[in-house]
């Protein structure tokens, strides 16, 4: 039953995975291949649920998408830092009305199948993404595109309805063969680093070192076998045993366990975990109880508890290290709980004696249950009586975050590198909304964040909004927890990204 | 019955149940500490005489949690082997002193049930019912029915043709009254002993259930939560998982000492 923290990561939302900070192509310094790194080897690498396809553009578990980044690439792509690199483009240009993105690919880029990228697929590719093709989008922001021409055999223009700065990150989208669409579930041919050798359901899937990958000197490995474990117990035996190499979903008392046999990396995570309300649930609709519960929570000691202390406390639904958007607001109902202020505004609210409330929790995420548990005791202490309901990942899936029929949840909410992302779901109409918060002011500021033209003056925007969640209590933010992973000492080379994708083109063996 | 000499299985397996009774008892008024009270600065603490059983990932005092765990375990293994039992009293009377096509088909739904293994049984109706603990006592209590059908079926067609019995038919005594007050009685003997241990395998299912994380919920704790709780921690903090554990064996050794010192002292009757 027990999974862990980052698998919080799961199909929670991603439907654009996109990057970082503003765009610009060109090559970074970790593109040259490393010095001590040795060519060759297999490596296993422990994953914690089945994929949910192959297909780059519908995927929609996180779990998934970490792992098709070694498949798949867009006309750019992130790189380490969250900044956008050139992929299967070399470069691009926006027009001066923002409305009109031309690309220039890069000369022999080669799919999976042999055949070179042409203008022809890069059109298919957006086209089908885009909903031009059969009026679906399948990656929202990119409905925005209204066409795409070929200019000639190495360039594409793309032309879109409004302007939207952000709207570049969207490019990250997979290129694939020209209609080759239905297939690619079955046999996936992209034209990143690695390329699909074979899938079997249940067990996990393996890919193989694509020889003619455009950036010349990667990938080191000759294969890598994602490998489904069914617990993560079973993951510390395997890693202890040398059966797998690397394993990226360590909770902390697993680092310490591990730390003496395997080395462990860390790095912030892009989840955002909270204690979500149903705003519409009673006695939750009252703006006064919702603050005595964000009074109420003790953060510093559910990170003490949870996470060893290492984790960054937020009290909004942005990442700290997008440093120029977020808005640091942990004062406002302060990181070590305040139980006076609780209680009165409780009394206030008509709940002098408290209330029973249940907080719903997918049962597979340890990391939630046991934040659970400590939240059912400092709720305790201003009189609130929780319960945990601890519930299977589907049922919470269909009927908290479909259905929004709970009182509270505690999850986690995984953000991309797009500033406005985890903000975007909490406007009244969004189908993501699942805490049904409804603020007209939010809307408007929000409406006016899509009119606005420059990323600095969204900054500001988006600060507002934060300010708007905090106050009113929207829900009870808690953390961004760290990311562990443990990784066999023989291997290096293991780069963290801003975006939750595990990339093996640059791991490699030292000896 | 006593015939003297108390044995010595009956003994210590008595001793052994009542100090976990005791236990359960008293963690209804009070535990050391508050079992669910956490506190930062006490994480995985060792063993120690403040904290006997050491404290958990959260601080909280191991023993005062075991305690409420036994009283939890005790409690629904006690209503699973009452809820089993009864029934399985009813139906194996019936269907064994009757016999005829009432037994033929009873007898075929209780072979079709005991042919699940009854965890998964239980898990199935879990899946139906929802969790809970009350829920945990009807799946297991239907689980564990079809044991003591057969075991109380067999003794009444053993005595239905017992010459007492004969007699008491003859003199037109009712059939409930030969049931229950003639044939009954004679039954007990055996029955306690699968009653013993149909109360040890109770313990096992429901700490296998909440290991799995479907009977009691968190932060109530029940031996099974504990250990699967404990789990994590096996490398760093191994007294977490030792107190649950070595209390489920003293439970059911405690009760298979007692059920072995009953069939004894009705063996040498």
């Amino acid at each position: 039953m027990k999974k862990y923290l980052t698998t919080i990561l799961v199909t929670l939302l991603t439907m654009t995975a996109l990057c970082g900070c503003a765009g610009g192509t060109g090559a970074s310094s970790e593109d040259k291949p490393s010095k001590n790194a040795t060519y060759g080897g297999t490596v296993v690498v422990g994953i914690q649920q089945d994929i949910d396809g192959l297909d780059p553009h519908k995927v929609t578990a996180a779990g998934t998408k970490e792992i098709l980044f070694n498949i798949f690439e867009g006309l750019v792509k992130c790189d380490a830092n969250g900044d956008l690199t050139g992929a299967v483009a070399e470069e691009y240009s926006l027009s001066e009305d923002g409305l009109e993105y031309t690309f220039k690919l890069r000369p022999n880029v080669k799919f999976h199948n042999g055949n070179t990228v042409t203008a022809e697929d890069v059109k298919y590719s957006l086209e089908r993404v885009s909903g031009l093709l059969d009026g679906t989008p399948l990656v929202s922001t990119m409905s925005a595109i209204t066409a795409v021409d070929i200019i000639d055999e190495k360039t594409v223009r793309v032309t879109v309805g409004s302007v939207n700065p952000e709207l570049i990150y969207s490019f990250t989208a997979a290129i694939i063969p020209a209609g080759s669409g239905e297939d690619e579930n079955a046999d996936p041919i992209g034209t990143g680093p690695f390329r699909f050798k074979s899938y079997t359901p249940q067990e996990g899937i393996v890919i193989e070192k694509f020889d003619d990958y455009w950036k010349k000197g990667f990938p080191y490995l000759d294969e890598v076998d994602f490998k489904i474990v069914g617990s993560a117990e079973t993951a510390i035996m395997e890693l202890k045993a040398g059966n797998i190499q690397i394993y990226p979903y360590l909770t902390d008392s697993q680092a310490e366990e591990v730390k003496s046999t395997v080395q462990v990396l860390s790095a912030p995570s892009d989840v955002v975990q909270a204690l979500f309300f149903n705003n519409a649930a009673e006695p939750l609709n009252d703006v006064r109880v919702r603050q005595a519960i964000c009074y109420a929570l003790n953060r510093e000691e559910i990170i003490g508890f949870v996470a060893g202390g290492d984790a960054a406390i937020v009290s909004t639904a942005m990442l700290p290290t997008l440093t120029s958007y977020y808005e640091d607001l942990n004062d406002h109902y302060g990181t070590t709980g305040n139980v006076e202020e609780a209680k009165k505004l409780l009394a206030e609210a008509g709940y002098p004696d408290g209330f029973d409330l249940t907080i719903t929790i997918p049962s597979n995420y340890e990391y939630h249950m046991q934040t659970g548990e400590v939240v059912v005791e400092q709720l305790k202490a201003v009189g609130i009586n929780a319960k945990i309901d601890a519930v299977e990942w589907e049922s919470w899936l269909s009927d908290v975050y479909t259905d929004r029929n709970y009182q509270t949840t505690i999850c986690g909410i995984t953000s991309d590198m797009t500033p406005g992302y985890l903000l975007n779901r909490f406007t009244s109409d969004n189908k993501k909304n699942f805490i049904n918060f409804n603020s007209s002011s939010y809307d408007d500021i929000y409406g006016n964040i899509l009119e606005a033209k420059s990323l600095g003056e969204r900054g500001i925007l988006y600060k507002e909004l934060q300010k708007i969640l905090c106050d009113e209590a929207a829900t009870a933010f808690l953390q961004v927890p760290v990311l562990k992973v443990a990784m066999s000492s023989e291997l290096d080379g293991y780069t963290f990204y801003p975006i939750y994708v595990q990339d093996m083109s640059t791991v490699y063996y030292t000896k | 019955m006593i015939n003297g000499k108390p044995n010595k299985y009956l003994i210590v397996g008595s001793v052994m149940t009542g100090i976990v009774l005791l236990l359960a008892l008293i963690s209804v008024f009070w535990t050391p500490y508050a079992p669910t009270k956490m506190s930062a600065s006490e994480r995985f603490m060792h063993p120690t005489f403040t904290h006997i059983f050491g404290t958990d990932n959260f601080g909280r005092d191991i023993f005062s949690r075991v305690m409420k765990a036994i009283g939890t375990s005790f409690l629904i293994s006690v209503f699973v082997v009452t809820v089993s039992g009864l029934a399985g009293v009813l139906i194996g009377a019936v269907t064994g002193y009757f016999g005829g096509i009432v037994d033929t088909v009873v007898m075929r739904v209780v072979d079709a049930v005991n042919g699940f293994p009854s965890i998964l049984l239980a898990l199935v109706m879990i899946s139906l019912l929802g969790k809970g603990r009350w829920n945990i006592v009807i799946a297991l209590g239907i689980a564990f029915t079809p044991s003591f059908v057969r075991i109380v079926r067999g003794e009444f067609i053993r005595l239905r043709d017992a010459d007492y019995i004969v007699r008491a038919r003859l003199m037109g005594v009712n059939s409930v009254r030969i049931l229950f007050l003639h044939i009954l009685p004679n039954v007990f003997s055996v029955f306690w002993v699968s009653v013993m241990i149909g109360f040890n395998n109770a313990i096992l299912a429901e700490s296998g259930l909440s290991y799995l994380g479907i009977g009691v919920q968190a932060p109530d704790a029940t031996l099974g939560s504990m250990l699967s709780d404990a789990q994590g921690y096996l490398g760093t903090a191994p007294w977490y998982a030792l107190a649950p554990g070595l209390t489920i064996v003293w439970m059911v050794l405690g009760a298979a000492l007692m059920g072995e010192g009953i069939s004894r002292r009705n063996a040498v009757r």
